[in-house]
């Protein structure tokens, strides 16, 4: 799975395909997190396979639709349960992240797991997401900026880029010293 | 010296980049170490409700007094009681790109006319310098 931009979240219904000996078998629902649907109908017949003698060929898909969040006004606390293969073993984690949506959330635990441990995208699996309450909040960083005064200043910043303007890092020569102090 | 302007709830800020640049908006929420919550009000600035990075914000001496994630509705009132619009017309900084503005619209005529306008002042100046000097 790549991750291209944002991710969306997905419920995705399925079941072996019906036969004459079982015309109706049962059905499973699952929450996946995926950039597409087509992705999501793929992720699941992976878990699919895990848990139950089913696959692909031999099954059908009834639903897959795209689940929205109802509140995306507000800046909530997202906790994640993940697993995600390293290069030397597997690995359970608990992350938290702060966002308006819960596939924001998921967003930025790819990147960073891309980041921090060079996690590639197919290599993670989410277990569990919930929206933490401030005094549940495990993390440091997470907690800092839950809290009810949360005040602090931008000291030494670089221009960045702008339209028909390069940063002061990709500059060669420049004849003025920068500017990083703007308070 | 120490710090003036800090990323609180209720500090105004003034987008430098994307396609609100230019525009001055509200810090209701601080989302992480990144990005924060903002709001115009738009009826007023014309920016909606938006999670924006820190780099594409410049912020302002002028604060309102909010609640964390205030609607637009008590923003608006929030903005009429500070009196924000005002303060902001009357500071350097906007005159300042207001100046940088209008410069940039002139058209090669109108900078002449610049010039020379600028010409006449200083004639008359450095004939008033030379009048008290004598």
């Amino acid at each position: 799975m790549t991750v291209a931009g944002e991710m969306r979240q997905y419920q995705v219904v399925g079941r072996k395909a019906a036969t004459d000996e079982n015309p109706n078998p049962e059905a499973y629902r699952m929450i996946i997190f995926a950039p597409n649907p087509t992705t999501a109908k793929s992720k699941f017949w992976y878990f699919m396979r895990q848990f139950r003698k089913m696959k692909k060929t031999t099954g059908e898909i009834l639903d897959c639709v795209e689940l929205t969040e109802k509140n995306s006004r507000t800046v909530k606390n997202y906790g994640i349960w993940l697993r995600y293969d390293s290069r030397s073993g597997t690995h359970n984690m608990y992350r938290e992240y702060r966002d308006l949506k819960l596939t924001g959330a998921i967003s930025q635990l790819y990147d960073e797991m891309a980041g921090r441990h060079r996690t590639r995208p197919r290599s993670i699996q989410i277990i569990r997401t919930a929206t933490v309450a401030p005094k549940d909040l495990k993390r440091p960083n997470g907690m800092q900026f839950a809290q009810a005064k949360v005040k602090f200043p931008l000291p030494h910043r670089v221009d960045s880029a702008k339209r028909g303007q390069k940063a002061l890092s990709d500059r060669t020569f420049s004849t003025v010293r920068p500017t990083t102090m703007f308070n | 010296m120490g710090f003036s302007r800090y990323v609180e709830v209720g500090r105004i800020v003034l987008i430098s980049y994307g396609p609100n640049a230019g525009s001055l908006a509200t810090v209701i929420d601080i989302v992480d170490q990144n990005k924060c919550l903002i709001d115009g009000p738009e009826e007023i600035t014309g920016v909606s409700r938006q999670v924006i990075p820190y780099r594409r914000i410049a912020l302002t001496d002028l604060t309102v007094k909010i609640q964390r994630n205030a609607r637009a509705k008590q923003l608006k009132s929030a903005w009429k009681e500070g009196d924000v619009q005002a303060k902001w017309e009357g500071s350097s900084w906007a005159k300042k790109l207001e100046a940088k503005k209008k410069r940039s619209g002139l058209s090669d005529f109108d900078r002449f006319k610049v010039m020379v306008a600028k010409q006449q002042k200083s004639r008359i100046i450095a004939k008033k310098m030379k009048e008290l000097k004598a």
